[in-house]
């Protein structure tokens, strides 16, 4: 797979990312520890979203600096599993938050 | 008649609170016939210091609060805004400002910025000057809120738009969302009026007829999956026309907690309205026994209070019961299930109870500071 090849699906108005682009938590978004209920925490305007643990170690990545790619070689090596296999799942999980307007694209 | 609940052991731990309404002040330079506040407002010699307020902040993050709403009233005619603001960021809250945008000068909002503000939801009464002005009772409002608007963006703060409707600007929402697009708000929030406190005197100003409310909720969906990843468009529906009632709060005493300009901590900003009910104040509790222990918090928590139609019911942890404020009201009973419900034997009354008040032609009752006694 190319570093310009859309890494997820083009439906139903998702954005469509390539390895190469850097995703950023913009300003009233944060990402935090949760406690009190345990987990970690995506806190947006008047949402908290729950992330489970892969989430969780795919956003405390984002740092609007790393691209995608870079990322995923991160998490591959980390937790040696199938990049292509990360990759998919990754492109898929950052185009749902940026559909829901809590992460964007630099 | 029964507004009194049975004494009942609490259950022994809660689920912690996840958002808090700071109400910091009952003061407001607008005067919405709709306004959340109760009608028996607060003056500012009652209100709690900024000490307390800090300490309530540092108690409320130990809970397990993660999002505070500073509200009010205007939160900005409090002078300590920066203090408050600095203390939710120091203990890790989510800090969202609920402001009416017409008193916070561009230095002022660089300086709530820097003490760790997360976000800026301002209130907008109509998308055109002469609705806007006339709702809130002040000339000028609607242009300084737009001037506010542009420096909120330009300050990098991301905003949301919130706006209540009723009758008089129903016809607005899809000027309202062209708003929110112009100003580069990434929220907007189209809040149908509900009827407590003030808006409850208004009801014969407020009320839309039925067939509007339905255009408009129409309106409102196509307009969400239209911008879908452009602008985010939350909508609190007009309940009084439905078959199903909203699960008000999320469920009494479940998720949020509201603090009074005084201190007093309710389940929810109308709580005050059922009489009977035992509300503790943060100057002589912790915040952490008052969501375990206030009887108010634990008059109608879970599904036990629930009478049988609702108990037996498959929704009942879905809208657990809808609003208690709104059952009293419409019913004499804070334990009955929400008249809104259409299993409610007054269901038929409060639909014809709307279609009445819709073709009234009443003037507003501005929201306002009763005369002080001589």
């Amino acid at each position: 797979m190319s570093a310009d090849t859309p890494i997820n699906d083009d439906a139903g108005g998702v954005p469509t990312l390539q390895e190469h682009d850097v995703v950023k938590i913009p300003r009233g978004v944060r990402l935090r520890e949760d406690k009190a209920r345990g987990g970690w925490v995506l806190l947006a305007p008047e949402r908290v979203f729950q992330l489970d643990p892969i989430a969780q170690q795919v956003l405390t990545r984002v740092d609007g600096e790393r691209d995608i790619a870079a990322i995923v070689d991160d998490l591959a090596e980390t937790f040696a599993a199938p990049r292509e296999r990360i990759l998919v799942d990754v492109g898929a999980m950052l185009a749902d938050l940026i559909t829901k307007n809590v992460l964007e694209v630099t | 008649m029964n507004t009194q609940p049975e004494a009942r052991q609490s259950p022994s731990m809660q689920p912690p609170p996840i958002g808090m309404l700071a109400e910091l002040t009952h003061r407001c330079p607008l005067q919405c016939p709709y306004c959340s506040n109760p009608v028996e407002l607060t003056r500012k010699r009652e209100e709690l210091d900024t000490e307390t307020w800090q300490r309530v902040f540092a108690e409320a993050a130990e809970l397990g609060v993660l999002q505070v709403h500073l509200s009010g009233g205007e939160p900005a005619l409090r002078q300590d805004l920066e203090a408050l603001v600095a203390s939710c960021a120091e203990h890790g809250l989510y800090s969202n400002l609920i402001t009416a945008g017409v008193n916070i000068s561009r230095a002022r909002l660089e300086a709530l910025a820097d003490a760790g503000l997360d976000h800026v939801q301002l209130s907008v009464q109509g998308a055109t000057a002469e609705v806007n002005d006339h709702i809130a009772n002040l000339p000028g409002a609607f242009d300084k809120k737009l001037a506010f608007a542009a420096e909120v963006t330009d300050v990098g703060l991301p905003l949301t738009l919130n706006s209540v409707i009723h009758r008089a600007n129903l016809h607005q929402i899809p000027d309202l969302v062209e708003l929110a697009l112009e100003l580069g708000a990434r929220r907007l929030e189209i809040a149908h009026a509900q009827y407590y406190g003030w808006a409850l005197q208004n009801r014969g100003a407020l009320m839309p007829p039925r067939e509007q409310v339905m255009e408009a909720l129409d309106l409102v969906e196509a307009a969400r999956e239209r911008l879908k990843g452009k602008l985010v468009i939350d909508a609190v529906v007009p309940d009084y026309y439905a078959r199903l009632p909203k699960p008000c709060m999320n469920g009494w005493g479940r998720q949020s907690l509201n603090v009074t300009p005084t201190g007093k901590v309710l389940p929810c900003h109308a709580a005050e309205t059922i009489p009977g009910l035992e509300f503790l104040n943060v100057g002589e509790h912790a915040l952490g026994d008052i969501w375990q222990h206030s009887p108010a918090f634990n008059a109608y928590r879970g599904t036990d209070w629930m009478p049988d139609a609702c108990q037996s019911c498959d929704r009942r942890e879905i809208d657990w019961g809808g609003c208690r404020c709104q059952a009293l009201m419409l019913t004499g009973d804070a334990a009955q299930m929400d008249p809104v419900c259409e299993f409610s034997p007054y269901h038929d009354e409060i639909q014809t109870l709307a279609v009445i008040d819709s073709s009234r032609e009443d003037e507003f009752t501005y929201r306002r500071f009763a005369r002080q006694p001589a």
